[in-house]
């Protein structure tokens, strides 16, 4: 009896072996973390960019708009793209658009907002990258939308228009 | 053009070759007991027609073939025609055809070289080989076909990555497949051998050599692996418990747990059942090994680039395979008669045993740590992540009795054993620890688990080196590679407890002062080369003791592909290496500086050369000693 | 009885051994555990991407505020979930993967201890 039952059951493991692996197959093996929303958002303290001095977090989304925190660079292609339908936030009332310049140079930040316009209230100049983790950020271009210091919405990559639309039912 | 036609057409010749060598072997077996001498002959046109379609991608890669879709993805004509060649097999498909070149080339000497066994084992080796042969010409056909063609011709290639482009990494592939793919025949033997009853201590010294000759391939090809990474990867590790080095350890553990058991199986005949599951575990490491760098399964630093598809089709054969060997293996093996009863628990026998626990828990270990992952996402979608802390803890405490058994296990007799120098075992030992603790203690680095280890090893270095010299034991490649092994283990501890860094940013012309070191930014050259842009930048090193060294780490600038590499300056000399590298800060105009001091480097390297030196000589010795 | 003394005395001799650690050590520590996000298996250590530069930089910061090794994990680990660890926690979703080995050790002992067992008999 013993003798049949060991080969019967270290078949039976390498059967199973044989399916763990074959529904691995089907797993990406890049990991992107999970989205993380309805939390508070992170405490921080940075620079603005165009007056230099050092504000709090707790000041910055005080009232009761939405924000929409934006992460962006210069250097940063997609947010070129994105950069247009950011200026039409603008023109909406109920959310202030806030940035955060990732790892970039001063005048060339400066430059591109000359070049393709300003729709942040106020921008935070991340130059080494830290603010942005403390936001479990990982890339240019991300997005956070924000009600009452929770993040609602958490946006990885580039907004689209159809991403906007879906804001816009959000905020109303 | 031609010759990939040409390379396309001898590899389908080849796959129809295997099924005629099946069919004849199969009839040789039941009918005739003299060898039908056209198996020999079609065993030979097999390798010889892999051989031509290996050829013919070579040269594919050499006139940048670019309508060939393998050269064009993995080619540029700026390439230096050195690594032209060498890119053949550094790409999933040429690398697949060097695996079915190894395959074809290792039956042939097989039947060649292979004497006083019967005809049927012979036979049979073929046939199971013939098997695995036939997968891997399938698998390329089918889906890794270094002969696709892409019209219209383009113009140029896609380049290879320059990190790629090394004399260490070019030579890497086929020595470590030697290793893997050698592998397979000890596997397609033991199969054979379990069919037929044979695996006994005669089947023991015939396969002894194919043992030796594939673990000392594939303990080189993992050292040069670790070399190229030292000094190309550029911040000083060669080890980093990546999957695709794990892979390649896998089948190295399990080889030379074969080695040690291979050598009670030519004295007694014991343990038959165990070497022959070892026996076929080495090469199913090896194709699972495959499987997980191939298929995509895994992240890794260095992994090919990956296809699901392939990767389905590499797992579906590696399991046809290993369901062959659990058949074969439950329907045929005859457990050898229960005569351990002549065994004392002091025994050389004893020890080997031991060291088989041990190398099969480290293997366990390296197993279980690079698959569980996998295991997890499919179980609960969650992914984590399992690195060089995991090993560490789980790997060093156990290697303290290890490497105390390692010293003393050659010392026993077979059979029965009474410690001769019990004194010198005992004394050797306290030095051992003293000797460590003072060092450990003068350096700085307080730590327990750290002595005892250094100890350990120190112990296992004393033992091996006085045996060498009393000349007292005949077996000289043991002695030798066992003494590799103290110092490989040695080296490491020792490299890692005073290895040294200093991490800073310099502008050119600045100067970073520390407690051991100064380092100045003297200059910099900029110098336009075949195919990138040279940024070499000059240091000057000033030590402690007053010396000073000149260091020159270079960051290249490639064009196709648009990539930045960084190459280290390293001064080795036998005491450490002095290792220096520089990357660009981006938007800034200074670079990021990472000096290290490396003491030993060169002795990890030597250690490990030592080793495969132990296996050489056993490889070449005439008769087996008493 | 001599081998008890002689590890009683190492014993005491490693006990005047105190852990030693400059600021400079848990960093190195710290960044070879965590893994780079935006690379294909290197460490924060190792790597030199942008991500893992800015990683480097707020371990610096976290340390100077006082932040312990756990703490720095725990804080990358709310971010970025536990696949940022090189070293896995043990916990229920660990367990086996740190006790089979072990489990696989102690069944190799027994195996060996039982073949000699049966020889006695």
């Amino acid at each position: 009896m013993k003798n049949k039952l060991l080969p019967i059951f270290i078949t039976f493991i390498f059967i199973i072996i044989f399916i763990f692996f074959y529904s691995g197959l089907k797993n990406t093996n890049i990991y992107t973390p999970e989205i993380k929303i309805n939390n508070k958002i992170p405490s921080f303290k940075g620079d603005l960019i165009y007056s230099d001095e050092t504000i709090n977090s707790s000041n910055i989304f005080k009232s009761d708009k939405f924000y929409l925190l934006n992460i962006w660079s210069s250097w940063c292609v997609p947010c070129r793209k994105e950069h247009a339908l950011l200026m039409k936030l603008k023109e909406i009332k109920k959310i202030e658009v806030i940035g955060i310049n990732y790892k970039d140079k001063k005048i060339n930040a400066e430059n591109f907002l000359t070049e393709l316009g300003n729709p942040y209230e106020k921008i935070i100049f991340d130059q080494e990258g830290v603010i942005s983790i403390e936001w479990g950020a990982y890339g240019v271009p991300e997005s956070f939308l924000i009600k009452d210091e929770i993040i609602i919405k958490r946006y990885i990559g580039p907004l689209d228009k159809k991403l906007i639309e879906e804001m816009k039912l959000i905020i109303k | 053009m031609l010759y990939s036609s040409i390379g396309y057409y001898a590899l389908i010749l080849g796959l129809g070759i295997s099924l005629i060598l099946v069919y004849f072997s199969i009839k040789n077996f039941k009918n005739s007991s003299t060898l039908n001498t056209k198996i020999l002959s079609f065993t030979f046109l097999q390798f010889f027609l892999v051989v031509i379609s290996f050829i013919c991608l070579i040269i594919s890669f050499v006139l940048s073939d670019f309508s060939n879709e393998t050269v064009f993805n993995n080619s540029h004509t700026t390439k230096p025609l050195f690594y032209k060649i060498a890119g053949t097999w550094g790409n999933h498909e040429g690398s697949l055809l060097l695996w079915l070149l190894v395959l074809t080339l290792f039956i042939f000497i097989f039947f060649l070289k292979t004497k006083n066994q019967p005809l049927k084992y012979k036979l049979l080796t073929l046939i199971f080989q013939q098997i695995i042969i036939i997968g891997f010409s399938l698998f390329l056909i089918k889906t890794s076909n270094p002969f696709n063609f892409i019209f219209p011709t383009p113009e140029e290639g896609m380049g290879l990555n320059p990190i790629l482009q090394d004399p260490a990494l070019a030579i890497h592939p086929p020595i470590l497949y030697l290793g893997y793919v050698g592998s397979s025949i000890i596997f397609s033997s033991a199969l054979a051998a379990t069919y037929l009853n044979i695996v006994s201590k005669v089947w023991a010294s015939h396969i002894k050599k194919w043992i030796i000759a594939s673990w000392v391939f594939l303990t080189l090809g993992i050292l040069l692996g670790s070399i190229w990474a030292y000094y190309e990867l550029g911040w000083g590790g060669f080890w980093f418990w990546d999957p695709v080095e794990n892979v390649s350890l896998m089948p190295w553990l399990a080889l030379t747990t074969l080695l040690h058991c291979i050598m009670i199986l030519e004295k007694k005949q014991v343990l038959t059942s165990w070497v022959i599951i070892l026996s076929i575990s080495t090469f199913t490491l090896s194709m699972c090994g495959t499987f997980l760098v191939r298929s995509g399964i895994l992240n890794s630093v260095h992994t090919f680039a990956n296809d699901p598809e392939r990767g389905l089709f590499i797992l579906v054969f590696l399991f046809s395979l290993i369901f062959i060997s659990l058949f074969i293996f439950f329907f045929f093996n005859k457990s050898s008669p229960n005569n351990s009863n002549s065994i004392f628990w002091l025994s050389k026998e004893t020890s080997i045993m031991i060291n088989n626990w041990f190398m099969m828990y480290f293997l366990s270990v390296v197993l279980i740590g690079t698959i569980y992952p996998i295991f997890l996402e499919v179980l609960s979608s969650q992914k984590i992540s399992v690195g060089p802390p995991f090993y560490y803890k789980l790997i060093i405490p156990f290697l303290i009795p290890f490497l105390i058994a390692m010293a003393i296990g050659p010392k026993l007799k077979w059979i029965k054993s009474n410690i001769e120098d019990k004194v010198y075992l005992i004394s050797f030992l306290i030095i051992s620890i003293v000797l460590s603790f003072l060092i450990i203690k003068k350096f700085n680095s307080n730590l327990l688990i750290n002595t005892i280890l250094v100890s350990s090893a120190l112990y296992l270095f004393f033992i091996t080196l006085r045996d060498f010299f009393i000349k007292k034991y005949t077996n000289v490649s043991q002695n030798i590679a066992h003494f590799g092994f103290s110092l490989l283990i040695l080296s490491i501890l020792l490299n890692s407890l005073f290895s040294s860094e200093i991490i800073t940013n310099l502008k050119v012309g600045e100067t970073f002062t520390s407690s051991n070191a100064k380092i100045i930014f003297k200059s910099i050259n900029q110098k336009e080369k075949k195919n990138y842009k040279s940024v070499t930048a000059n240091f000057s090193i000033e030590n402690l003791d007053g010396t000073i060294e000149d260091l020159s780490p270079e960051l290249r600038i490639y064009n196709q592909p648009n990539i930045v590499t960084s190459e280290a300056d390293i001064k080795t000399t036998f005491l450490s290496d002095k290792f220096i590298v520089i990357n660009i800060v981006q938007n800034q105009d200074y670079f990021n500086v990472r000096y290290q001091v490396k003491p030993f480097m060169l002795w990890i390297w030597l250690s490990v050369i030592l080793i495969s030196f132990g296996g050489l000589i056993s490889f070449f010795k005439k008769e087996y000693e008493k | 009885m001599k081998i008890f003394k002689l590890f009683f005395i190492i014993y005491l001799i490693s006990s005047f051994n105190h852990l030693e650690a400059s600021n400079d050590d848990i960093k190195s520590k710290i960044t070879k555990n965590l893994r780079c996000l935006v690379c294909q298996g290197q460490s924060v250590y190792d790597s030199d991407s942008e991500f893992a530069i800015s990683m480097k930089v707020l371990v610096d910061k976290k340390l100077e505020e006082g932040f312990s090794e756990i703490q720095i994990y725990d804080f990358f680990k709310e971010r970025y979930g536990e696949w940022i660890l090189y070293d896995p926690k043990l916990n229920k979703n660990t367990y086996i993967l740190w006790l089979l080995p072990i489990l696989i050790f102690l069944i190799g002992g027994a195996i060996i201890i039982k073949s000699f067992i049966i020889k006695k008999n």
